[in-house]
């Protein structure tokens, strides 16, 4: 059956390629191919990563002087800031949006939405997605729920403040919040990003079961493909109990039930238990495609064949199914049953095993390597760096004891941000890597080691003083630490992660202009400019519409052979026949 | 990093923070290794003209040692782990005093049952934000919510406890020092929650039957 797919496919599109010419508006706004989606979706995400970010440091600024007037926003209006005076309940509002929008708008469309749609048909070797009108569906439908996310600042009674996870019944009744459309409004942009998600995940699903090229078997795709195929798995079972949670807390709001409002016999902790069942495997949705990215550039730049390539895919397999049995590790304190606890921590712990073999294996890789610190390579250690942080800061939250303590202090700021705003490093190291594939110019190395040192010191500068803040028992959350006696003492340290914060941002700038530089005056970019072996690189840079001209590529060994014996190069890509020899030796 | 914890003043405090030393020295230990071993590789194996890099795809003695090793840690932390859990939540000491704590926007509603220890009879007595409690006593919170989610939460007990609307959870301590302790609440309940905290007044037992005698002057 795959075999009569991926004919019919090749057959429908070698007819339109060749006078494929088509206006403006389909080939860059509504446009079908898997690339220019994959373009959209990063333009999206980083666009939305500029928001996300300012509203981190309106929120740094707060945490660091509190209740002073905020530089630069005297122009927002009651009720969100009075006169430059930050109002609480704008407070929450940042909070929630800046969560919402950097995991729902910037991590997921760039890295999933991006670069699954930009590498998954390159590198699995066929002309575009399985479902190319679903895929643009899939893009627009996004697109317009991140205008309606936006739109929620503009309702009476400003946006959502509830926090990204939104916790019944707070968000279930407005008198809670005072919130009334702005909560109403991020359910619904939510269900319209899970449906733009749902179309993806089928998508990709269907696209690397049925239409990978010749020779290229499971055991010959990129990490990075693996990745996202569990990703897309993952999305298709998670995002419609999310959608399901989300219906029930709009018609808790809006037509009178009580799913989760005990006065008419509902249950809080259900939304809790319903909301961590889609959360959990969330975070592996995210942090799993950055794992891929990082094995990919990890083996290109230590020119060394990954180590342990089979452990990698299946410890991601195993990741993937204990994602769905640690949900309750979000709960040890929400009065849910003591053994549920133990039972759930057990889950957490066996799940750091398979993270412990990615490490490991990632060290093996440089192990004996001839490593090049190129910017994507830089960025990808980093990540590295910082998931070894959060994975082992992790284990603290797991033991339930210790949690007790930590539980909604910084300390857990702490550990979600070195995981999830460490996968931003893997997404840098991402689009500094395909750049040249997908707009055909190279990225200013120089620039871009600038950009990724001051990166790496004030990431680490921001994120790493909220442990002792957590330590010190810094809850999360609250507008004006110096309400309380025992974080006075702690307020310096606040003071010096605002600091670094806004270096942070700055130090963007020199992405932003690196990227648009490049974009439109970069070095022309040859078609395999890192000499990496992946069948992307077989193809022009950037790839035509149908990506491969006449024939499609045949795969003849796996993605990672770096320095091979017997041939003067240090690679050997996937589309080159092997001298008989080396197929012996492999 | 411990010296940043704030000064333990529970029974089961002090397990806690063993546990978390435990954690820190091996995690600590654990990102040093790697962090050791990740530099050196990247400056011994850094790109030197005519030298290749090793071809190889791995080691399947080095990758079970390394799967075998993180497993058997986590799985005794888990049994140390469990083992405080349970005397924390599960084999709760008998109570020798009783407090009923009513979580609301944005407030500690405190209930002290009075002489007759029942809570909902005529001699029970109401307080804002104040809970007095006598030292090395066993302390039973009941913890209930009015409307949102709160989160009952003593830094210098290492406790901490959702407050959740439409149940009630007990929660103990058992206080070893006198003195006043800060009371906040640790999870988002609305635009007040930045604020929203209380006292804990831990009294010697002489000067705690002395705020008895003057709250109930009958008994």
């Amino acid at each position: 059956m795959s075999d009569g797919m991926s004919v019919a496919a090749t057959a429908t599109h070698v007819e339109h390629v060749g006078h494929e010419k088509l206006g403006f508006v389909r080939t860059y706004i509504f446009s079908t191919d898997h690339k220019m989606i994959g373009r959209q979706f990063l333009f999206l995400g980083l666009f939305m990563m500029i928001l996300g970010g300012l509203m981190a440091l309106m929120i740094r600024w707060e945490l660091a002087w509190p209740e002073t007037q905020v530089p630069g926003t005297r122009w927002i209006p009651e009720p969100f800031m009075t006169d430059g005076y930050m109002n609480p309940a704008f407070y929450n509002q940042l909070f929630t949006m800046h969560a919402t929008i950097m995991i729902f708008f910037v991590v997921m469309p760039i890295l999933v939405g991006c670069f699954g749609n930009f590498l998954i048909p390159l590198m699995i070797g066929t002309r575009d997605m399985a479902f190319p009108f679903l895929n643009m569906l899939s893009f627009w439908v996004g697109a317009v729920s991140g205008v309606v996310m936006l739109a929620g600042f503009f309702v009476p009674g400003g946006h959502a403040a509830g926090g990204w996870t939104s916790y019944a019944p707070l968000t279930a009744v407005t008198q809670y919040t005072g919130v009334n459309w702005g909560q109403n409004i991020w359910c619904i942009s939510l269900i319209l990003l899970g449906i733009s998600s749902l179309m993806g995940s089928i998508n990709y699903i269907t696209t690397i079961v049925n239409m990978r090229a010749p020779g290229m078997t499971f055991f010959r795709l990129p990490l990075v493909i693996w990745s996202l195929f569990i990703v897309a798995i993952l999305l298709l079972l998670a995002l419609p109990v999310l959608t399901s949670a989300l219906a029930m807390l709009l018609l808790d709001r809006m037509a009178g039930t009580s799913f989760f409002l005990p006065a008419g016999g509902g249950e809080p902790l259900l939304w809790q238990h319903l909301f961590w069942f889609f959360g959990h495997p969330e975070v592996y949705v995210l942090v799993l495609p950055a794992m891929g990215v990082t094995s990919d550039v990890l083996s290109t730049f230590a020119r060394k064949p990954i180590f342990g390539y089979r452990a990698m895919a299946f410890s991601m397999i195993a990741i993937a199914f204990l994602s769905w049995v640690v949900w309750g590790h979000h709960m040890f304190i929400s009065g849910m049953n003591p053994l549920l606890g133990s039972a759930f921590m057990m889950s957490t712990m066996v799940i750091a095993v398979p993270s412990a073999i990615k490490t490991f294996n990632w060290l093996g890789t440089l192990w004996g390597g001839s490593i090049r610190f190129t910017v994507p390579m830089l960025f990808a250690l980093a990540f590295v760096n910082n998931f070894v942080i959060g994975g082992l800061s992790g284990i603290f939250m797991a033991a339930t004891p210790v949690d007790i303590f930590i539980h909604d202090t910084y300390y857990i700021v702490a550990h979600f941000h070195y995981v999830v705003a460490g996968i931003v490093f893997a997404l840098f190291a991402a689009v500094y890597y395909w750049f040249p594939k997908m707009f055909g110019r190279q990225m200013n190395q120089t620039i871009g080691q600038i950009h990724f040192w001051l990166t790496f010191m004030f990431f680490n500068g921001a994120f790493f003083p909220m442990h002792i803040l957590g330590v010190g028992g810094h809850m999360r959350r609250i507008y004006n630490p110096l309400q309380y006696e025992f974080l006075q003492s702690l307020q310096p340290i606040n003071v010096f992660i605002t600091v670094s914060a806004f270096l942070l941002g700055l130090s963007q700038i020199f992405f932003v202009i690196n990227f648009f530089w490049s974009l439109f005056a970069g070095k022309a970019a040859e078609r395999n400019p890192w000499q990496a072996n992946t069948l992307e690189w077989a193809a022009p840079s950037p790839p035509p519409h149908g990506n491969w001209g006449e024939t499609l590529p045949v795969v003849h060994g796996g993605p990672y052979e770096y320095s091979p014996p017997g041939i003067p190069e240090d690679y050997l890509p996937q589309n080159q026949p092997r001298q008989p020899h080396l197929l012996a030796a492999h | 990093m411990m010296s940043w914890l704030p000064e333990n003043v529970s029974t089961y405090g002090k397990d806690i923070d063993r546990l978390f030393y435990l954690i820190y020295y091996i995690t600590g230990a654990t990102f040093l290794l790697v962090a050791v071993a990740m530099v050196a590789f990247l400056i011994l194996y850094r790109h030197r003209e005519g030298r290749r890099a090793r071809y190889t795809h791995g080691n399947t003695t080095l990758e079970i040692i390394w799967t075998i090793v993180p497993a058997v840690i986590l799985v005794v932390l888990s049994f140390m782990s469990q083992a405080t859990w349970g005397n924390i939540k599960s084999r709760m000491p008998p109570a020798d005093v009783h407090v009923q704590v009513t979580a609301k926007q944005f407030n500690w509603e405190v209930t002290y049952p009075g002489p007759d220890g029942k809570l909902g009879t005529e001699d029970d007595l109401e307080m804002e934000n104040e809970v007095h409690v006598p030292v090395d006593k066993v302390v039973l919170v009941h913890l209930k919510s009015k409307d949102v989610i709160h989160s009952f939460f003593l830094p210098n007990f290492r406790l901490k406890q959702d407050a959740v609307p439409g149940r009630e959870i007990q929660a103990w301590f058992q206080a070893t020092k006198p003195g006043r302790y800060e009371l906040p609440c640790a999870e988002l309940c609305g635009f007040g929650h930045s604020g929203m905290r209380g006292w804990v007044h831990v009294h010697p037992a002489d000067e705690y039957d002395k705020w008895v005698k003057e709250h109930w002057p009958s008994a």
